[in-house]
């Protein structure tokens, strides 16, 4: 599979995947106004997985539409990082989840609203304001959690000590993201991690929150295709009018 | 539909399907036309009785897109415009700043607070020339607009969600008259 169709689905399927996951949470939110919330964001995530898709699918030239990538692949062609598909949990889970995807994306498209493909500086020109706001909202409710009670601030460190080991593999650059980086369109790995980190620490500080140690273990897989077992009854769930009755149209 | 606002036999003109396309309503605030929204950005008229036009999202997952397109289209074909061909544009960004005047005054008398002068401001969170964090620069250094209520015109408002009914509202109460309210986002 050409490099950038393989880069273009895997931004696809960040976005697809996580809002999946905070649309399992429509009318199960905590308060009305995090339902909303949640569920507002996941539609900025499918709206910006529709162009990833659509430009993939265009640049591929085998007639796949947005929907055909969408619903007509299986786990092991999925690419998304693994911490996007990690349970919703309980409410920290979520927002810590949430807070470390939302500040990697965010400094990912802003690299990739400048760079040398326009149509991908495009998408990310588009999704950009909306990935700003959703940064500024989990990093503010990850201060409020870990600054608050007892309780809150115990759940909020428990979900940063669990979901860490996940972090490591947006950084960690195969061929496919180095060709990309060659190509003028990926921004370095190496800049992209001490940019996250940074805002990262900041937050966790303020938050009164322990950042674990950047030299951890980390997992990967994802974006070569080897998930937790968590994807495949996300995208049982997600895909099953497809695999019940394939080419319905709605 | 009255004679006046069909098609006549002389050739379309862009300022015609303008005129026509501002008595399409948003789908969800019908108070404000999509040309108020600045969600069309140009009209062309290809032909005698054809015309390409072209528009913008609001936000990437906005779901109200299909059905402006559809009302687009049915709004010119109804005045006799033989092809109209829609084209969606993802550059340069939509921003409130396309949003008129008269849209804005429309929004704020439908009990919708229209977005305030200030833009988020993205350079907040980011670094110089490098696209980092500014050292010292926090989270909340990022000013909050201030929101005006649209039922008193009082601007002692405060912030209860940052999204409101809608993907590109918020929500805010007035601490005043102490009418929640909704406020169109300023992106």
């Amino acid at each position: 599979m050409d490099a950038k169709v393989n880069y273009l689905l895997r931004q696809g399927d960040n976005a697809l995947v996580l809002s999946q996951r905070l649309s399992e949470l429509c009318g199960k939110g905590p308060a009305l106004e995090e339902d909303m919330a949640l569920t507002n964001v996941a539609l900025d995530l499918l709206g910006q997985t529709r162009m990833w898709f659509t430009y993939a699918g265009e640049l591929e030239g085998q007639g796949r539409d947005e929907d055909r990538i969408a619903y007509h692949r299986d786990a092991h062609d999925f690419k998304n990082c693994l911490l996007v598909e990690q349970p919703n949990g309980n409410y920290a889970d979520t927002m810590v989840r949430q807070f470390f995807f939302d500040t990697w994306h965010y400094f990912l498209i802003g690299a990739l609203a400048a760079c040398q493909d326009t149509r991908i500086a495009e998408i990310a020109e588009k999704s950009l304001k909306e990935v700003t706001y959703h940064l500024r909202r989990s990093g503010d409710l990850v201060v409020r959690l870990g600054d608050g009670t007892d309780v809150s601030h115990r759940k909020t460190q428990a979900a940063v000590d669990d979901l860490w080991m996940y972090t490591g593999e947006f950084f960690a650059y195969d061929d496919v993201d180095q060709a990309m980086v060659a190509a003028g369109i990926a921004p370095p790995a190496d800049q992209l991690r001490a940019q996250w980190l940074a805002h990262v620490a900041d937050i966790l500080a303020e938050a009164t929150l322990t950042m674990p140690s950047p030299d951890a273990w980390m997992q990967k897989g994802g974006k070569q295709g080897r998930h937790s077992e968590h994807l495949g009854y996300l995208l049982a769930e997600m895909q099953f009018l497809q695999r019940a009755y394939p080419e319905s149209q709605w | 539909m009255e004679a006046a606002a069909m098609l006549s036999t002389s050739r379309l003109s862009a300022a015609q399907v303008w005129s026509w396309l501002n008595e399409v309503p948003d789908p969800e605030i019908p108070v404000i036309s999509v040309v108020d929204l600045g969600i069309v950005r140009g009209v062309q008229v290809t032909g005698d009785s054809a015309c390409t036009v072209t528009i913008t999202p609001t936000y990437s997952g906005c779901p109200a897109m299909q059905v402006i397109a559809d009302a687009v289209t049915e709004a010119l074909t109804a005045r006799g415009v033989q092809h109209v061909q829609l084209h969606t544009q993802l550059s340069p960004a939509w921003t409130t700043d396309w949003m008129s005047e008269s849209g804005k005054a429309k929004l704020k008398g439908y009990g919708i607070a229209p977005p305030a002068q200030q833009v988020i401001d993205i350079s907040g969170l980011r670094h110089g020339g490098k696209g980092g964090l500014a050292a010292g620069v926090k989270r909340h250094a990022i000013a909050a607009p201030t929101v005006v209520c649209p039922h008193c015109g009082s601007s002692h408002t405060e912030l209860t969600s940052q999204f409101g009914s809608t993907p590109c509202k918020a929500l805010y109460k007035c601490l005043d008259c102490r009418e929640p309210f909704d406020y169109f986002k300023c992106h």
